[in-house]
């Protein structure tokens, strides 16, 4: 069921469009993910959810109510900041306590919430805090506490994990997906971090300059992008651009400075001439060291970088472009700076990309 | 030895406070003293501290002039009428102050150093030509009785001038910016995002500000009420040119003690109470501004 809908949304600071004709809706319990470089307009649409902002055109319903032009406070949403904004001059309790306490609900009532707010995020015993004796991560569960305290229809989180250190970064990411799992609301995460938006969502929405480029699950996203900007921004990404042509008896990318054309999927149906681009993720290229049997074009290690369990091995291709491999550190440890080798992949591994 | 490091730290912690001593502590003391000496004719007009009259060095200490603040009930009344109209022009400015404060933070960064400069504006000249200034508007024919005749509001001349009513407006003018600026200094501090939090939270704009500018606030309302009531109480240029007969203020009294009585002990000893008595709210305010800042 729709909880929140956006209807050509726009919003412009001065001559900046922040936010162009956006249109979105989210569905009730999901954990939707806004993902998009700084500046593209992504917490100005957070902004106008929440009411700090207004659009000068479109809508915004939730629940099927238009609060378009209803104050923050009069709307059943809630914010986490992406500095939390906790009042300094209130403990953590008293924090937590505030939203409530601005509605007619007895002392009691309150003081239950606010225990089974803080046994939600795991502070039971800091309710006596300030927020300045606190380390950063709790902060964020205080600050993740005192937003779903009035129990909202929808949770906007601003960059939830971007104020946290790496480790506890990823630990708090399944944290936030458990205690959404546990009470149900929605969640509506901007972040400009790809790996969060993927793992953290069950739908993600990309945006570019104000637009929305591209809506849909995290594998969507990442499988089949529709645009060069989402290909390139969700994951790394070796991309090919030239014009269709005919060759393997089926579509093949003919692209400059390269010997030979290029095997397209074969469910591409566009037409002979046309400019496209093909994207290929660095896990789908296979790396040998002799001339395979399939489709594979001759190339030298620039580099290899060690990432663990994966390697990223650099590839030089005829004209001096760079390819990235992902390949098991085991495997590339056979591979040395200077070597030549053959770089393939299976044609239906690619994407193919006309804007 | 003393290393570099070590000696530039005793450097700089030192200065502070041996120019404290030296320009604050050390006239506090020779204050002090004459406060504990009696009045006489002659230059200096006091009697000495130490004597040496062949039979050892004697000390020469009376209570007497404190003594007499504490009988004279002219003084008493002084200073609490000093107290009271140093509060009642504390409480104005912070009425005046903070919504002009709060307009400044609100407005615009482009217009808000024009509407800081014009807050400092008065400044620039004479605070006694300034207060002087006043008499021009307040005189019975003065710029403002003028005004309301002419308007046809009043029919005679209000008294203005020489009364209560010219103290507190020129304390209130005064210091004004005194209070102003803290309350600026410490409403521009405040993150924004808690004041959307709080909107967030369903806080409407007052509750808003209730629960969260005012008391995050209240750091900068300590230090423009200090900034205001310590120099109201001591004021004496004030009370001198715009009071009238029955204006009774500390500050009027120790001049009159120390210039028309030249009575040096007992200006003093006035003096020695005046800074006692400020001390002590100081200290209580200094000890709260503290707290503000760790929490």
């Amino acid at each position: 069921m729709t909880l929140l809908e956006l209807e050509g949304v726009s919003k412009r600071f001065g001559a900046v469009v922040a936010v162009d004709d956006v249109s979105l809706t989210i569905e009730r319990g999901t954990l939707f993910a806004l993902l998009g470089p700084s500046g593209c307009g992504k917490t100005t649409l957070l902004r106008m959810i929440a009411g700090f902002e207004t659009p000068e055109r479109g809508h915004i319903l939730i629940d099927g109510v238009d609060v378009t032009a209803l104050p923050p406070y009069a709307r059943p949403v809630n914010m986490m900041f992406q500095s939390y904004a906790l009042f300094p001059h209130m403990d953590v309790a008293g924090n937590i306590a505030f939203g409530l306490r601005q509605e007619r609900i007895d002392r009691r009532r309150i003081t239950a919430r606010v225990t089974e707010m803080l046994a939600l995020v795991q502070m039971a015993d800091y309710g006596q805090r300030r927020p300045h004796e606190l380390s950063g991560g709790q902060r964020q569960r205080v600050a993740l506490a005192r937003a779903l305290a009035k129990m909202p229809k929808l949770l906007l989180l601003d960059e939830p994990l971007a104020a946290l250190d790496r480790k506890l970064r990823a630990e708090t990411r399944l944290e936030l997906i458990g205690i959404q799992e546990r009470v149900g609301t929605a969640f509506l995460v901007v972040t400009h971090d790809q790996e969060e938006a993927l793992s953290m969502a069950s739908r993600l929405a990309v945006m570019n300059r104000g637009c929305l480029v591209q809506i849909g699950t995290p594998a969507e996203i990442y499988e089949q992008p529709n645009s060069r900007f989402v290909a390139d921004f969700v994951g790394e990404v070796n991309l090919f651009e030239g014009k269709l042509t005919a060759a393997f008896n089926c579509l093949a990318l003919d692209v400059a400075g390269l010997a030979r054309p290029i095997p397209l999927p074969s469910r591409t149906a566009l037409p002979q001439g046309t400019t496209a681009t093909l994207a290929l993720r660095p896990e789908k290229l296979r790396l040998w060291h002799e001339p395979p049997v399939e489709f594979a074009i001759p190339a030298t290690v620039a580099s290899v970088g060690y990432f663990g369990g994966v390697s990223i091995v650099q590839l030089m291709v005829g004209d001096g472009r760079l390819l990235k491999a992902r390949v098991a550190s085991a495997a590339a440890r056979c591979f040395t700076r200077g070597m030549a080798v053959w770089a393939g992949w299976s044609p239906d591994d690619g994407v193919v990309i006309t804007r | 030895m003393i290393g570099f490091g070590r000696l530039s730290r005793v450097v700089l912690i030192g200065l502070p406070f041996a120019w404290l001593g030296l320009f604050f502590l050390f006239p506090l003391l020779i204050v002090l003293r004459v406060s504990l000496a009696h009045s006489t004719i002659g230059i200096p007009p006091y009697t000495p501290f130490l004597t040496n009259s062949g039979e050892g060095i004697k000390i020469h200490a009376t209570l007497a002039n404190f003594v007499l603040l504490a009988r004279d009930d002219l003084y008493v009344r002084a200073y609490l009428g000093a107290l009271g109209n140093a509060a009642l022009a504390t409480v104005l400015c912070l009425v005046f102050g903070y919504p002009i404060a709060y307009a400044i933070t609100r407005t615009p960064g482009n217009w808000r150093g024009l509407l800081l400069f014009l807050v400092m504006l008065p400044f620039w000249t004479s605070f006694l030509i300034r207060v002087y200034a006043w008499i021009a508007i307040l005189k019975p024919n003065g710029l403002l009785n003028q005004l309301l005749i002419a308007s046809g509001l009043i029919a005679t001349p209000l008294p203005l001038l020489n009364n209560g009513f010219s103290v507190e407006l020129g304390l209130v003018y005064s210091y004004l910016p005194f209070m102003i600026l803290p309350l600026y200094g410490s409403l521009s501090a405040l993150d924004e995002r808690l004041i959307e939090a709080a909107a967030d939270l369903g806080a409407r704009p007052f509750r808003a500000f209730l629960g969260v500018t005012l008391p995050l606030s209240l750091p900068g309302v300590a230090a423009g009420s200090l900034l205001v009531l310590i120099p109201a109480i001591g004021e004496f240029v004030i009370p001198d040119l715009l009071g009238g007969p029955d204006t009774l203020m500390i500050g009027k009294v120790l001049w009159d003690e120390f210039f028309n009585n030249r009575d040096w002990p007992v200006a003093s000893a006035v003096a020695v109470v005046l800074v006692a008595a400020l001390a002590i709210p100081l200290l209580l305010a200094q000890r709260f501004l503290e707290r503000e800042r760790i929490a």
